[in-house]
C-alpha cells in the first residue's frame, strides 16, 4: 500500500486508474448540479429540492396562475428583453465586424496597427471594467441615450464586434487573396470581386458569426446589469441573479433552462453551418477550434 | 494610361487606397466611441470633482485639471484600510481558485487529450458542455443545492448528520469552490489544446531513449504544455479578479467581499460614489495589466528561446 502511494506521488499520470477517475468525477461534478436544476424545473410542486411529480406548469402554466415562464409578467419580460437584445445585437454587430475584419486584414496604412490593437482590447478587458466604463459614459457624456435597452444594445454590440473579427479573420487568412485577384484579372471591379467572390467564400464564417453573437449576447450578465434601467430592461441572466437567493419557485429554473436550450441551439447551428459550408469551401478548421476557440 | 497623380491612388493590384480603411471605418469609429472614450471616462470620473449642490461626481475631461484627491483616498485605504483587506482577500481567492482549477483541470485535459478512439468526441463534448451553459444558471444550481433546505443538507441529514450549517452565509471555501466551478472550463480548454498538440511520437521517443514515465512527464510533457498552462491561468484569472456575482450569490456576507463587490456597490447600488468606484476600477485594471504583462513577457521569452 505504501509503495503504491509513493508511485502515485511520483507519477500520478502514469497510473491508468487515476486519470479516468479524476476526469469522470470532474464531469459529474460540473454537469450534475445543472441537471438537478433542470429536473426541478419540471417539478409538479413548488419545491426545488423535493420531487413531487412531473409537470410543465412552470413553463406553460395557465395565464390565470401567472406562475410560468410564459405567463409570469417578470419572467416573460426577461425572456423578451433577452431575445430582443440578442437579435438586435446579432444584426448590427455581425456586418460591422465582418467589414472590420476585411478592412484590418487588407489595410496597410499607418493607422492599421493601432486599429488592430483597439479591436483586440475588448477581448482582454474584464467585463466589470467595461461595465463601469459604459455606465459612466452613459451617465455623463451620452446621457441622451439613457440607461435601458438602447444602452444595453450599444454595449452588447461593442463586446461582440471583436468576436466576429476573430471568427472572420481566420477564414480570411485561409482564403487568401488569390481568388479575388483572379476575378479582377478577369475584369471584375473591386466591388464585384468582393460581392461575387469574397463574400460567398466568407459565408460560413458570416453565418457562424450571427449565431455566436446571438449566443454571447443572450448569455451576457455584467454589461446588461450595469446598463439596465428598472424591471422592464432586466434580461434572463440578470433575473437569475436577482432571484436566486430569494427562495424562488421552480419557474426560475425553467427560465434558466429555456436560456440554456437557446444558447446551445445557437452554438450547435453555428458549428454545423461552419462545418457544412466550410467543407464546400475546401478548408475545414477543427470543430473544437471553431466552436470553443471563439471564447478565447 | 493613368497619370502619375491617379496612379498614386491605387495600390499594386489596382485597388483604391481608401477602400480597405473605409471597410474598417464603421468598426473603428464604433470602438472609439463606445470603448475608448468610455475607458477614458473612468479616468475622467476618478480624477473629477464632486458637485457640491447635486452631491454627485462630475467628470473632468481635461487632464490638466485632474484632481487626484479621491484617487489618493482610495489608495490610502488600500494600504492600511478596509479596502486593503478586501484586495488581499481577492488576491487570495483568485490564486487559491486558480491553483485548485489547475490541479483538477490538468489531469482532466491530459486524459482527454491522450484519449483515442470512438469515445473521444463524447469526452470532449462533456468537458466542453459547461462552456455554453450560462454562468448564472450554473451558480444558481449550486444555490439550489446548498440552500438550508437544499439537497446537500438533505443528503447529509439522511446519513445521520445533524446541526447542518447554512453553506451560503460567508464561508471562504464555498466562494473559492464556486469560483473554481465557474471558471475551470476556461482553463481546461486551453490546457487541452496545448496537450493535444504534443505529438505522441515525442513521448514515445522519450520512453525509447530510456526515460521513465515520470521523467517523460516532467521533462517532456510538462515543459511542452507550460505555455498552455500560463495562458489558461491568465484566462481564468482575468474574470475572477472582476467577479462580484459569485461571492454575492454563494455568500452575500461582508466576510467574503471581493474588489468587484466594492465596485458594484459604489457604481450600481449607491449614488454619488462614482468617483470612488472609478478609482477602484483603475486599481483593478492595474492588477489585470500586471498579470497580462507578466504573461506576455514570459511567452515572448519562451518563444525566443525556442527559436534559438
Amino acid at each position: 500500500m505504501i509503495s503504491r502511494t509513493s508511485t502515485l506521488l511520483r507519477n500520478p499520470w502514469g497510473k491508468p486508474r487515476f486519470l479516468p477517475l479524476v476526469t469522470a468525477l470532474y464531469v459529474i461534478w460540473s454537469i450534475v448540479p445543472v441537471v438537478i436544476a433542470i429536473r426541478f424545473s419540471f417539478n409538479a410542486g413548488r419545491s426545488r429540492s423535493v420531487w413531487q411529480g412531473f409537470s410543465t406548469r412552470w413553463y406553460v402554466g395557465t395565464p390565470e396562475a401567472a406562475e410560468s415562464v410564459l405567463y409570469d409578467p417578470s419572467l416573460q419580460a426577461a425572456l423578451i428583453q433577452s431575445l430582443k437584445l440578442a437579435a438586435l445585437t446579432m444584426l448590427v454587430a455581425t456586418p460591422i465586424g465582418v467589414a472590420l475584419a476585411i478592412g484590418l486584414a487588407r489595410w496597410r496604412g499607418r493607422l492599421a496597427k493601432p486599429a488592430n490593437f483597439l479591436m483586440l482590447f475588448p477581448l482582454v478587458t474584464p467585463e466589470i471594467v467595461m461595465g463601469v466604463a459604459l455606465f459612466l459614459v452613459f451617465d455623463n457624456l451620452y446621457d441622451f441615450v439613457g440607461f435601458g435597452t438602447w444602452a444595453q444594445f450599444l454595449g452588447h454590440v461593442t463586446f461582440s464586434i471583436s468576436f466576429v473579427v476573430i471568427i472572420v479573420r481566420g477564414r480570411l487568412f485561409a482564403i487568401g487573396r488569390d481568388y479575388e485577384e483572379a476575378a479582377m484579372d478577369l475584369g471584375a471591379s473591386q466591388f464585384q470581386a468582393m460581392r461575387r467572390v469574397l463574400l460567398p467564400l466568407l459565408a460560413p464564417a458570416l453565418l457562424a458569426s450571427f449565431a455566436i453573437v446571438f449566443a454571447i449576447s443572450i448569455d451576457d450578465f455584467v454589461i446588461s446589469q450595469f446598463l439596465s434601467a428598472g424591471a422592464d430592461t432586466i434580461t434572463i441572466p440578470v433575473r437569475l441573479y436577482s432571484g436566486a437567493r430569494l427562495a424562488p419557485p421552480p419557474s426560475l429554473n425553467a427560465l434558466a433552462t429555456v436560456l440554456m436550450v437557446t444558447t446551445i441551439g445557437a452554438v450547435v447551428i453555428a458549428g454545423l453551418l461552419f462545418r457544412a459550408l466550410g467543407k464546400r469551401g475546401g478548408e475545414e478548421g477543427s470543430a473544437l477550434e471553431s466552436v470553443a476557440g471563439f471564447e478565447l | 494610361m493613368p497619370t502619375n497623380l491617379q496612379a498614386a491612388e491605387y495600390d499594386a493590384v489596382g485597388q483604391k487606397r481608401w477602400a480597405w480603411p473605409s471597410f474598417a471605418f464603421p468598426g473603428v469609429i464604433w470602438l472609439v466611441l463606445l470603448f475608448l472614450i468610455p475607458f477614458y471616462a473612468i479616468f475622467a470620473v476618478a480624477m473629477g470633482y464632486n458637485d457640491p449642490i447635486l452631491n454627485s461626481p462630475q467628470p473632468e475631461w481635461n487632464p490638466v485639471y485632474w484632481d487626484p484627491s479621491v484617487f489618493g483616498d482610495v489608495l490610502a485605504n488600500l494600504f492600511g484600510g478596509q479596502l486593503g483587506i478586501t484586495a488581499l482577500r481577492t488576491i487570495g481567492y483568485v490564486f487559491a481558485a486558480s491553483a485548485i482549477s489547475l490541479l483538477i483541470g490538468y489531469p482532466v485535459a491530459y486524459y482527454v487529450s491522450r484519449k483515442v478512439g470512438r469515445w473521444r468526441w463524447l469526452w470532449l463534448l462533456l468537458i466542453l458542455a459547461p462552456f455554453w451553459i450560462n454562468y448564472l444558471m450554473r451558480m444558481m444550481s449550486w444555490v439550489n443545492l446548498l440552500s438550508p433546505d437544499g439537497q446537500v443538507n438533505r443528503w447529509l441529514g439522511a446519513i445521520g448528520f445533524d446541526n447542518l450549517p447554512d453553506w451560503l452565509s460567508g464561508h471562504h471555501f464555498v466562494v473559492i469552490l464556486g469560483l473554481v466551478f465557474g471558471y475551470i472550463p476556461f482553463l481546461v480548454l486551453p490546457l487541452f489544446a496545448a496537450l493535444d498538440r504534443i505529438d505522441n511520437a515525442t513521448l514515445e521517443a522519450s520512453r525509447d531513449l530510456g526515460a521513465s514515465s515520470t521523467q517523460t512527464f516532467w521533462r517532456v510533457t510538462w515543459p511542452l504544455s507550460r505555455n498552455g498552462v500560463l495562458g489558461g491561468l491568465v484566462i481564468v484569472m482575468l474574470p475572477m479578479f472582476g467577479d462580484y456575482y459569485t461571492p454575492n450569490l454563494l455568500s452575500g456576507s461582508p466576510r467574503t467581499r471581493m474588489l468587484g463587490n466594492e465596485i458594484d456597490q459604489f457604481i450600481n447600488q449607491t449614488t454619488g460614489q462614482g468617483g470612488v468606484g472609478a478609482a477602484l476600477t483603475i486599481v483593478l485594471m492595474f492588477f489585470v495589466a500586471g498579470l497580462m504583462a507578466y504573461y506576455l513577457i514570459t511567452i515572448n521569452k519562451a518563444t525566443r528561446e525556442a527559436r534559438e
